[in-house]
């Protein structure tokens, strides 16, 4: 059994749009052998369990169904730490032109 | 999704969910077997560069700062010969209310998809333009859904799609994250058939008009600052829209003298639909995986003729390597105080190249940014780059691989431009164009006229071309 999620949640479903033998012709291999997923976020319409079959309304006010995947999902993107061949740059370029402006 | 028709089934319909997506009969606009009256198609939406103007001062889109980068003037001519190193100017789009140029073209299509009574808008976009719908459309009391191709089969996202799908959330927008593959228009078809809303696709003659604002103000505001029009303005090229509408917005201001270069940069080696290669580009647009195809053949855009025709406004070509972008990025944040979008500084990276050929008292625009923060970042890419197994290290940027290696200049001399064969991109339009030409059908007058029109090549050497083309494919 699933963790029970309320009605009125802010949730993520999850599906499947093209199964790995429906993908578009044209498309590499590597791309044909893996499904095409979708993935929504809206507010629960009823009681639901995580993983299981659900429906949310959008904030565009449609229904759409698919799997429970997350409930009130992260935005986990940051920045990361600072990359080291960045941080010398600023300083290389001030001192080239603090020796040109010497000149 | 709910159920519904098969890819086949939906695919097929295309044009006629197009047709009234976008309520444009682009079939009035068809000459000969070919061509259409590419003028009179963007002339009859009604929306000249004043009226566009309006419309955009209304949401407090344009009206951009231009802003002269003397640091890094200084620094381009600290590597350029006596004489040598032009003035650089950078018109500030990151000023937008959602942050980037892409707030005009969508200004147009939501005022349009308003005026006619749609309910919403629908846009098929991973990057900033997605946000600038969300933004325009919260503005206007729409509906919106942006479908993006976000995360690979592992469920990675790229780090500035996340992003994008959280600003466009912020704006109140339904987002259909994908994973990757070219489908993204079947699911984009279904949502426009659901919904019955309007296709703000970034290819109609309204997203391009919409543009032409951004080229004519920065050829007003030249014209002032420095009392003539820029002598180069550089465009980070994707899809064709940006150049397009910048070019054809100078030319109505009557800088037709101004040198309009496009960049972009080099991701030639990846995949566009790989799952594999997905993560492995640290840029998401303004890269050679759209401008190349897209200059090449404008009409694979998501309506039936691309109102974004790049090689008709082009002069020069360039590309430039990610490692060199993150470089520029730096720079414009630690010696000019800028910090803004690596996609962005595309142009940048190349105008430290184009700059030191030209003379000092010589002119440069750089005519966008885009606004930065968490995903839409050098750092946010690299780490997912250094995760990803691509080496990230400093010298000369030559040696960068695509996928492979990302290397940062050790010193502003080595920033460089490749030019990209005008000629050879002209044939390959010509071949594209030959190809969507049915079997025994004859081009006649009005044809070679367009395509000499899409080409900048005279009308005999289209023709030269053509019957070139013709002998070798049979």
């Amino acid at each position: 059994m699933g963790e029970r999620v309320v009605k009125g949640t802010w949730v993520e479903l999850h599906g499947i749009v093209l199964a790995p033998g429906e993908r578009a012709p044209q498309v590499p291999e590597e791309t044909q052998c893996v499904p095409l997923e979708w993935k929504v976020k809206g507010f629960l319409v009823r009681d639901a369990e995580l993983g299981e079959e659900a429906e949310v309304v959008t904030p565009a006010g449609r229904r759409l169904r698919g799997t429970l995947a997350q409930v009130n999902p992260a935005y986990v993107h940051g920045f990361g730490p600072p990359v080291p061949e960045l941080l010398a740059v600023g300083g290389e370029l001030r001192a080239l032109l603090r020796e040109r402006r010497s000149r | 999704m709910s159920e519904g028709a098969s890819y086949a089934e939906v695919m097929a319909r295309r044009g006629e969910i197009v047709r009234k997506s976008i309520g444009l009969d682009y079939e009035r606009y068809a000459m000969g077997t070919l061509a259409f009256d590419y003028e009179r198609l963007l002339a009859d939406t009604g929306y000249d560069v004043e009226t566009v103007a309006a419309i955009q001062a209304h949401t407090a889109v344009g009206n951009t700062p231009l802003v002269e980068l003397g640091n890094l003037t200084e620094l381009v001519r600290a590597t350029a010969a006596p004489g040598k190193g032009a003035r650089l100017f950078l018109k500030d789009e990151a000023a937008n209310p959602s942050g980037s140029f892409k707030d005009r073209r969508a200004s147009i299509s939501v005022h349009e998809a308003r005026q006619r009574g749609f309910q919403g808008v629908v846009a098929a976009t991973s990057g900033n333009y997605g946000a600038a719908v969300a933004s325009q459309a919260a503005r206007a009391g729409l509906g919106c859904i942006v479908v993006q191709e976000a995360f690979d089969s592992r469920g990675v996202a790229q780090p500035e799609i996340a992003e994008k799908t959280r600003a466009c959330e912020a704006y109140g927008a339904e987002v259909i994250r994908l994973s990757v593959g070219p489908e993204l228009f079947y699911v984009f078809l279904r949502v426009l058939e659901e919904t019955g809303w309007f296709n703000a696709s970034l290819y109609t003659p309204f997203s391009i008009l919409g543009i032409e604002t951004l080229g004519h103000e920065l050829a007003q505001q030249m014209k002032q600052r420095t009392g003539a029009f820029p002598d180069v303005v550089v465009v980070t090229h994707a899809g064709g829209g940006n150049l397009t509408g910048t070019a054809r917005g100078l030319a109505k201001a009557g800088a037709v003298e101004s040198t309009v270069v496009a960049a972009s940069v080099d991701l030639s080696g990846l995949h566009m639909a790989s799952d594999r290669d997905f993560n492995r580009k640290s840029f998401t647009t303004g890269h050679t995986g759209f401008s190349i195809p897209f200059t090449t053949w404008p009409d694979r855009a998501d309506v039936p003729r691309n109102a974004a025709r790049a090689l008709r406004y082009m002069d020069r070509f360039v590309t430039v390597t990610q490692g060199e972008v993150f470089y520029a990025t730096q720079a414009l944040a630690e010696l000019e105080g800028m910090e803004r979008g690596p996609a962005g500084n595309t142009s940048l990276a190349a105008a430290f190249a184009l700059g030191r050929e030209m003379d000092r008292d010589a002119t440069l625009v750089v005519q966008e940014t885009e606004y930065t923060g968490a995903g839409k970042h050098p750092l946010a890419q690299l780490d997912l780059a250094r995760r990803m197994g691509i080496r990230i290290g400093r010298g000369d940027p030559r040696t960068s691989r695509p996928g492979q290696a990302i290397v940062i200049p050790e010193h502003p001399s080595q920033l460089r431009v490749e030019d990209v064969d005008l000629d050879h991109l002209r044939r390959s339009y010509l071949r594209h164009a030959l190809a969507a030409v049915p079997e025994g059908a004859v081009l006649e007058e009005p044809d070679v006229s367009f395509l000499a029109a899409e080409t900048r090549l005279d009308p005999s050497t289209v023709q030269e071309v053509i019957d070139e083309v013709r002998r070798t494919s049979r």
